[in-house]
């Protein structure tokens, strides 16, 4: 598999299906491993990191989930395909800088990935559509039991996976769910909803993780705490909170569609009315209006346009991906026309 | 007085500033205030927190001499280290550190103790699994040694450890 070939091809997380899949985006979960014996990865030196990388992957080709996998070593990669790789959540936007010595291998159908000498050895992560974080755990279970077998994990019975920070330390897990809540977002109820979820140890980010702000109604919400309790309970208390979540969106969505539809419906249409039309627009500009044309999509509002097409869209439309289309450098100016022809080609087809 | 940075609101936070040893006094009103203590809070990483975290419950002055000076045999790294980057050097760290890091996990995490999945089980199907569990049986007898302070037992158990490894490499 080629970078290129990933163009042409949906993420199986944005494939817009699964339970809840009207609020919930995708589900997401990753697991931090150190090999033992060898310094974590800032501590290491360039030997050691080759050496990393060789063992991780040859270890890697013999585990069945991960046979169709690539490996790309970000060293040989230019910035746009990096940068495609984070737009796409394959890796994170750390990952792609200061690339020596580093990889990420992408399975196929883009399921699976794991970064290779990030903060940790390993960080093998797993997306899917819709709120599934058990079948989620249970395929990268699988992997990592897999991996367990041929590598040797730093890890101590009493205090689990051993990881370069001691946030992620124990079950070195971090379940996230990305959810969409643009009803709590327009009735200014969302405060409200992140206090409560920061006072019960969980974090909220935005839609490329750490450090990054939330926009056009997208938050991502993980646990925190990855000691003392199980994987299954650690999964357990974060299913509690976004069920709770997904009923407090579910009401505002209610409550807004009885009080005030005919605003809301003049709302979502004029957002697709300018996505169909516009010339120039920027990539913040066209997530709030897709969040908007996704919202009418999910409440019947706006028919004939696929989930999915929506979801590609938030994807496609990022500056790497529309280079990549382009096979060119674009400057900002000319990403924000050629952004705009994309999604009018896109949704006028419908 | 009005507001330094808007310069139209009266200013009722005072605000002394000290960057690269320059005194800088600022007075601000309420909302600007604000904005700058969430700026404030955003150039204060993890790291730092992480690092201050570190320091609590460790009183005594000794005791904190003797934290700084502490040094992983195996990757070198000293908890200074630790303090200044949040970050541990290798696995053998939270063996070297365990006296402040399994406090400072407890403040993280709420706990110290692990219950989650554990490498060596998946291994029950490999033909591995029997001199696996003996390291690990003798790896946790040494632990709990270290913890009783039965420094000679536990010294016999370093070695038998270092024996079969040894054996295991060659």
């Amino acid at each position: 598999m080629q970078i290129n070939d990933l163009l042409n091809h949906t993420s199986e997380w944005l494939k817009g299906t699964g339970p809840n899949s009207d609020i919930v985006i995708s589900s997401r979960i990753r697991l931090a491993r150190n090999l033992n014996k060898i310094p974590f990865p800032h501590w290491a030196d360039k030997g050691q990191l080759d050496e990393v990388v060789n063992t991780v992957s040859a270890a890697v080709a013999k585990v069945s989930l991960l046979k169709k996998s690539t490996l790309f070593e970000l060293a040989k990669l230019d910035s746009i395909d990096k940068q495609f790789l984070v737009e796409r959540h394959l890796m994170s936007i750390e990952h792609a800088q200061k690339t020596e010595h580093k990889a990420v291998l992408v399975s196929e159908e883009e399921i699976i990935s794991v970064m290779i000498n990030e903060e940790d050895h390993l960080r093998i992560q797993l997306m899917q559509s819709g709120f599934n974080l058990f079948e989620a755990w249970n395929i990268i279970n699988a992997v990592d039991d897999d991996l367990a077998k041929l590598l040797d994990y730093a890890f101590l019975p009493d205090f689990g996976y051993l990881t370069a920070c001691p946030t992620n330390t124990g079950t070195g897990m971090r379940g996230s769910v990305m959810l969409h809540l643009p009803a709590l977002v327009m009735s200014r109820q969302i405060e409200r909803v992140l206090a409560a979820i920061a006072k019960l140890s969980f974090t909220t980010r935005g839609l490329y993780g750490e450090g990054t702000q939330a926009s056009g109604n997208f938050f991502q919400i993980s646990n925190q705490v990855s000691l003392g309790h199980s994987e299954n309970e650690i999964i357990e208390n974060i299913n509690g909170l976004i069920r709770q979540i997904i009923e407090q969106e579910t009401q505002a969505r209610e409550i807004m569609l009885s009080k005030s539809k005919e605003v809301l419906e003049d709302r979502i249409n004029r957002s697709l009315g300018i996505l169909k039309s516009a010339r120039i627009i920027t990539s913040q500009e066209t997530i709030e209006l897709l969040s908007m044309i996704r919202l009418g999509s999910d409440l019947g509002m706006i028919r004939g346009i696929d989930r999915r097409i929506i979801n590609e869209l938030f994807i496609t439309t990022q500056p790497a991906h529309l280079q990549k289309l382009e096979n060119k450098k674009l400057s900002s100016q000319d990403r924000d026309l050629k952004r705009a022809e994309l999604i009018r080609n896109k949704l006028n087809l419908i | 007085m009005l507001c330094d940075i808007c310069g139209k609101n009266p200013a009722t936070v005072h605000l002394t500033e000290i960057i690269d040893e320059q005194m800088n006094e600022l007075h601000l009103c309420e909302d600007c205030a604000r904005n700058k203590s969430a700026a404030m809070e955003q150039q204060f990483g993890l790291s730092d927190l992480l690092a201050g975290m570190a320091d609590f419950g460790k009183p005594s002055a000794a005791e904190k001499e003797e934290a700084v000076n502490a040094k992983c045999p195996a990757c070198g790294l000293t908890y200074a280290d630790f303090k200044k980057v949040g970050r541990l050097g290798c696995g053998e760290c939270y063996n070297a550190f365990r006296g402040y890091l399994a406090p400072l996990l407890k403040r993280i995490h709420g706990s110290n103790q692990h219950i989650g999945k554990n490498p060596s089980k998946v291994k029950t199907s490999s033909r591995m699994y029997k001199k696996k569990t003996n390291l690990e049986d003798l790896r946790n007898q040494l632990q709990q040694a270290i913890q009783k302070e039965a420094f000679e037992e536990a010294a016999r158990l370093r070695d038998m450890i270092k024996e079969i490894e040894r054996k295991k490499e060659s």
